[in-house]
């Protein structure tokens, strides 16, 4: 009779704690999962971004044709930001675009005719939309990377994380300091750049610049 | 600013998701029985002045016991999927695309991507009330209202913050339970409203036929009757109370970790309180939703009472505290 209870016992204590497991675990899949799917509503924003960037500097080659030095850093930005292959690299690579972009359109400012372009002032509008969105987007990321890596890095989870080589994801780095420094970075070809006022990419939104400071 | 990396916070969220289905489920079941209850005494004394004892005959009660079942729970699912409908309907407004309005819908389009939810229906109030509300049955069902006051009123960043506080209603699935309460007290206090006519119009016509049917137990229910009559206005009021309070505080620092940007609701809390017109499509049962409350009652001690809003100087405190 007692050996009865004695294996029942050990049998519900093995059930109990193999619960356990199965919901930790499952916990991790789903948190990892969470991350994932809150990186693809980056990507789609970064890839819109990325897509309007040759159309601006074809328009902006119409009006200002000898800002070479402007043009292939933007280009080259882009190019990087279409091979990165981790957030961290995105995330790299989209600052990059970004200090990029401000200098073009700090460039920019020097021709009023482009500026009155309505197909410039068209893409300068989106591309506002778009910064502001992938601030948000960035901001969903960051957060579920942090609940993830919380829970990984944290007992008794992190016995099973091991267990089942879970990793901690990468958060999506502003860049915070080049914002607004940016503009002088391209400019040894541009002396007038540097006296433009520095960001009229996101002239509409101070979320993404708080969000930034965060 | 960071307060956004606050680990506790996500998990109190999904938290509150849970605390929030549970407790409409209960209101839903709770308010399924009283309407049963309630059609059961209406029709006990209805049958009562029509010449029948629902006492003496067996027949008459297994009727009206069935007739209110079939009908509360009639109600009830009518309740979960029309209230948002019921709602939208008795605010007034009309939806509104992103060319319409351009700002608004992009605000609600980030806070949308920013909190990782579904991208709601926007919805426009033509009342030049500032005030903002949000309401559907789960954040795929959602629908976020701002009146035209509000978006006049407010800048940029201040009609952000507004709309992250009603996304974040959205997330925690407080306009499920906000909606259902709002219908819910509308129905109550319809219904009451009409039994307490019927009840006097039968009195009096009573009154002439004294002898007829009667005695000790058909005083019993008309007092039952009467006695629910009178409670349900209370009972609805409870209701209103056991869900505004805390859940304004927690969708102002949720909605202030989403915009980031806690002074900016403060500042439009303060505009939205101190704005005098009230909001012609609000009523009492309706007050609920609103960020703020509709009805410019302030001031009294009993009307502090049966608020259904935080004191909006606490709320902007607090907010003012977080920035």
């Amino acid at each position: 009779m007692s050996t009865i209870i004695i294996v029942a016992i050990i049998v519900a204590f093995i059930v109990i704690v193999g619960l356990i497991f199965v919901g930790m675990y499952n916990g991790l899949v789903r948190g990892r999962n969470r991350v994932k799917e809150a990186f693809a509503g980056i990507d789609v924003q970064l890839r819109r971004r990325a897509s309007l960037v040759p159309n601006l500097v074809e328009t902006v080659k119409g009006y200002a044709e000898h800002e070479r030095g402007t043009f292939e850093a933007v280009t080259r930005a882009r190019a990087m930001l279409e091979r990165a292959g981790t957030p961290g690299d995105a995330a790299q690579a989209n600052n990059m675009l970004t200090g990029a972009l401000r200098s073009l359109f700090a460039v920019a400012e020097n021709y009023p005719q482009l500026q009155a372009a309505e197909n410039f002032r068209q893409l300068q509008a989106e591309l506002g939309d778009i910064e502001e969105k992938i601030a948000f987007a960035r901001q969903f990321y960051n957060s579920n990377v942090l609940d993830y890596n919380n829970r990984l890095q944290t007992v008794p989870t992190v016995f099973i994380a091991g267990m089942f080589g879970f990793q901690p994801e990468e958060f999506f780095e502003a860049d915070e300091e080049g914002r607004a420094e940016v503009s002088v970075d391209f400019s040894p070809d541009v002396p007038a750049a540097p006296a433009a006022p520095a960001a009229p990419v996101d002239s509409g939104g101070d979320p993404p610049a708080t969000g930034a400071s965060g | 600013m960071s307060m956004a990396e606050v680990p506790h916070e996500r998990v109190l969220i999904y938290d509150r998701i849970g605390a929030n289905k549970r407790t409409t489920f209960f209101l839903l079941v709770g308010f399924t029985f009283f309407t049963a209850l309630f059609f059961a005494s209406a029709a006990v004394v209805i049958s009562y002045y029509a010449g029948y004892d629902p006492a003496a005959d067996s027949a008459v009660t297994v009727r009206i016991a069935a007739f209110s079942v079939v009908v509360a729970t009639a109600v009830g699912i009518l309740m979960y999927y029309a209230s948002t409908a019921t709602v939208l309907m008795v605010t007034g407004g009309h939806e509104v695309t992103g060319s319409e309005e351009p700002e608004l819908y992009r605000i609600v389009e980030n806070l949308a991507i920013g909190s990782g939810l579904p991208m709601p229906k926007v919805w426009v109030i033509e009342d030049s009330a500032p005030n903002a509300f949000a309401t559907g049955r789960d954040p795929e069902h959602a629908y976020v209202a701002a009146t035209r006051g509000l978006i006049d009123k407010l800048d940029k960043n201040e009609l952000e913050a507004v709309m992250a506080h009603e996304m974040s209603h959205v997330g925690n699935y407080d306009i499920r339970i906000m909606t259902i309460v709002a219908v819910a007290v509308g129905l109550i206090a319809l219904i009451a409203d009409l039994m307490l006519r019927f009840t006097w119009f039968g009195a009096g016509s009573r009154s002439g036929n004294k002898d007829k049917g009667g005695g000790a137990l058909g005083m019993i229910i008309l007092v039952v009757a009467i006695v629910l009559m009178i409670v349900s206005p209370i009972v609805a009021t409870v209701m209103k109370f056991a869900l505004s309070r805390q859940r304004e505080y927690l969708a102002d620092s949720s909605g202030a970790l989403l915009s980031r940007n806690p002074g900016a609701l403060a500042d439009a809390l303060e505009k939205i309180s101190q704005d005098p017109e009230p909001l012609e499509a609000a009523n009492k049962a309706t007050a609920h939703m609103y960020i703020e409350n509709p009805l410019k009652e302030h001031g009294s001690a009993l009307n502090s009472m049966f608020s259904t809003h935080p004191p909006v100087e606490e709320r902007i405190k607090i907010l003012r505290a977080m920035g």
